[in-house]
């Protein structure tokens, strides 16, 4: 077989590619990206003095720039590699998954998006805590908070250090120290107004890359995608032709029904438990154009998770080597080349536009995916800094009462000890087995964080111990069911049979926090949380009073 | 809401207390109206999602079938399906905003007006 040109022509050598080396159009973007947005920050830092502008940007973003910010926010390096790579190698199971994660923007609209601007502050335990005992709630809100971000910040930084060291060649520990200082400097000096800029621009550049690696990608079939997926089933027959297993039709991910409704349910209702998403709310000035953000990010990211399946079954077809194997050259397929490269498939998309797009596409696409990464550990670290000192400094240890400059000071200490430990855990974790932790963040926030706030929104009869239950229970139970589920007890453990049979809890860890939220209620009426629920309603549906 | 509670609206004579508002008809409307749609659009995106989700759980046989049944034909009904997916997603949201923008925030602001200060 003939190889082909680009990436694989070299026969007999996979490694023709010039993945994993240093290249100069890689490191060239990388510098650009960099100087962009530290100058972004000189600039924010002069705009950053007061905690509300530390924490919310001077409530001054406007709709467009946070749907960007939160399409940013949320469209991470994993889900742009990982998702191609998931299409590359299983074909239609990819195509599933992504559909998954933008059903949590509608729900975000309808339930949360507008009361959480009206009625709080920072964070969203500000929301849940408002009619509340400040104190407990705080405390239990806030651990809730910090166990997603870490979880979510631990799956980011083993991950990133992965990719940067297989695109970059660059030493993991390295990498993860990289990140961990140019992020701090976004963060720690420019707060939340450059923090949101670099997710703006990293927004803008992966959907322009992934927009023009799919432009390529169909151009290679005459902008009709029939041709590409006629191709997928040309090199990727379904075996004994059975059309049930053909990489077009669904495959392992939907086995059990309640598997995949429950992975469903923790990716759609995770998303309004993610503190760094929620905290996104309080960047604009009202409730309005918290609305208008949803709009716009639910465009763009729906936008983005229905092209990167193109680029999925683009890397499965286009991409081909020969390999010497036992002293004859052996063709390899996509699939296979991808993961000669990496089992789970990460470097489809990079690969791709490798061969696409030659040597200096590879280095925009590899310093957009290094820039994602920044970006959401840098979002993440002011989500976790502003629940211990915004929640638990500020509100518990001073009881509400600390001036201006204590506040910042606080804030930016614990951005630092923060940023520390989200390096110090990358690094512990190198070699463990992380892929588990997203799944374990969304599960927290969707089972912890998510019911609070919605009882808290909208069930009158909810009182203090019915929220510090519901979060208990909600963390508890997602976290135990994880640890006993095949992908931690037999992936993680190497335990013979998992003691809890779905990998995906939150239908019931879900289920088991708001019935703890309402039950624990109904224990423990709370006169004062009723009389603040009758009164609040001016700021949450009017935004009378709205900070 | 009658209309004679709309007409008295505008007039500075009918200003209300932060109290009365809160009693008042039409706030109470406005809430259970706001929830109401919220709720209903919410039904829709579970009705589609999980639809689709659990359509392609339990009957592998009718999405992996082909679109059209001309010989060659590969796209499975599978894949369009997916794509409404996330197409209804989006529509969801614009339809919350457009209603939200036309009807909700005009009242929000009617009755923001009839505020004392």
């Amino acid at each position: 077989m003939p190889p082909s040109t680009g990436a694989a022509a070299a026969a007999g050598d996979v490694a023709a590619s010039t993945l994993g080396t240093t290249s100069m159009s890689a490191v060239l973007f990388f510098f650009l990206i960099i100087a962009i947005t530290l100058v972004i920050t000189y600039w924010a830092a002069r705009k950053t003095k007061t905690s509300s502008e530390y924490y919310a940007a001077g409530r001054s973003v406007s709709a467009l720039q946070n749907g960007f910010a939160l399409a940013g926010d949320y469209m991470s390096a994993a889900s742009f590699l990982g998702i191609s790579g998931m299409v590359a190698l299983s074909g239609y199971d990819g195509m599933i998954y992504a559909t998954g994660w933008l059903m949590g923007w509608p729900a975000l609209m309808f339930l949360v998006a507008e009361p959480l601007r009206n009625l709080g502050k920072f964070t969203f335990a500000d929301v849940v805590a408002f009619r509340l005992r400040q104190k407990p709630v705080r405390i239990a809100a806030a651990i809730g908070g910090i166990l997603t971000v870490l979880f979510y910040t631990i799956a980011q930084m083993v991950g990133s250090g992965h990719l940067i060291e297989l695109m970059f060649g660059m030493k993991y520990e390295l990498a993860e120290t990289l990140v961990g200082i140019v992020m701090l400097a976004y963060v720690l000096f420019g707060g939340m107004l450059a923090t949101t800029w670099v997710q703006i621009i990293k927004a803008v550049l992966l959907l322009c890359g992934v927009t023009v690696l799919t432009f390529l990608t169909l151009r290679q079939f005459n902008f009709d995608p029939t041709q590409l997926y006629t191709k997928v089933m040309e090199l990727y027959p379904p075996p004994g032709g059975d059309p049930l297993q053909s990489a077009l039709a669904p495959g392992a991910l939907t086995k059990s029904p309640i598997e995949a409704v429950s992975l469903g349910l923790a990716l759609m209702f995770g998303l309004l438990g993610l503190p760094h998403i929620l905290m996104r709310f309080y960047t604009v000035p009202d409730a309005k154009a918290a609305r208008k953000s949803v709009l716009y990010a639910t465009g763009l990211i729906g936008y983005f998770y229905v092209i990167i399946p193109i680029v999925g079954f683009g890397a499965a077809v286009l991409l081909k080597a020969s390999v010497v194997k036992g002293g004859a050259l052996t063709a390899l397929s996509g699939r296979e080349l991808i993961t000669h490269f990496d089992k789970g498939g990460n470097m489809a998309a990079p690969l791709l536009a490798e061969l696409l797009g030659g040597q200096a596409f590879l280095g925009f696409i590899a310093a957009v995916a290094f820039a994602t990464i920044l970006a959401v550990v840098a979002g993440l670290t002011l989500a976790g800094a502003s629940a211990y000192s915004h929640d638990i400094y500020v509100s518990v240890i001073k009881n509400g009462r600390a001036t201006e400059e204590e506040q910042v000071k606080v804030a930016k200490i614990t951005t630092v000890v923060f940023g520390v430990i989200a390096v110090a855990l990358g690094i512990l974790f190198k070699d463990e087995n992380v892929a588990f932790m997203v799944g374990l963040a969304f599960a927290i926030a969707a089972s912890a964080n998510f019911p609070a706030l919605l009882l808290s929104v909208l069930w009158k009869p909810f009182t203090t111990m019915g929220a510090v239950w519901s979060i208990v229970v909600g963390a508890f139970s997602s976290t135990t069911m994880i640890v006993l589920s095949p992908t931690v007890w037999e992936g993680v453990f190497g335990f013979q049979h998992a003691i809890f049979p779905y990998k995906n809890p939150a239908i019931f860890s879900m289920s088991a926090a708001f019935a703890a939220g309402i039950v624990v209620s109904l224990l423990t009426p709370e006169k004062d949380a009723q009389l603040k629920f009758e009164d609040e309603k001016l700021r949450t549906y009017l935004g009378v009073g709205a900070e | 809401m009658t209309a004679a509670q709309k007409t008295q609206a505008p007039d500075g004579a009918s200003k209300k207390s932060p109290r009365e508002l809160l009693d008042s008809p039409d706030f109470k409307a406005l809430v259970k109206k706001r929830w109401a749609v919220s709720f209903g659009l919410l039904a829709v995106l579970f009705v589609g999602y999980y639809g689709f989700i659990l359509l392609v759980a339990t009957d592998k046989e009718w999405v992996s079938q082909t679109v059209s049944s001309a010989p060659g034909a590969v796209v499975t009904r599978a894949i369009p399906l997916g794509i409404a997916a996330i197409a209804l997603a989006w529509v969801l949201v614009a339809f919350y905003v457009w209603w939200a923008n036309g009807s909700y925030d005009p009242e929000v602001q009617r009755l923001k007006d009839q505020l004392k200060h």
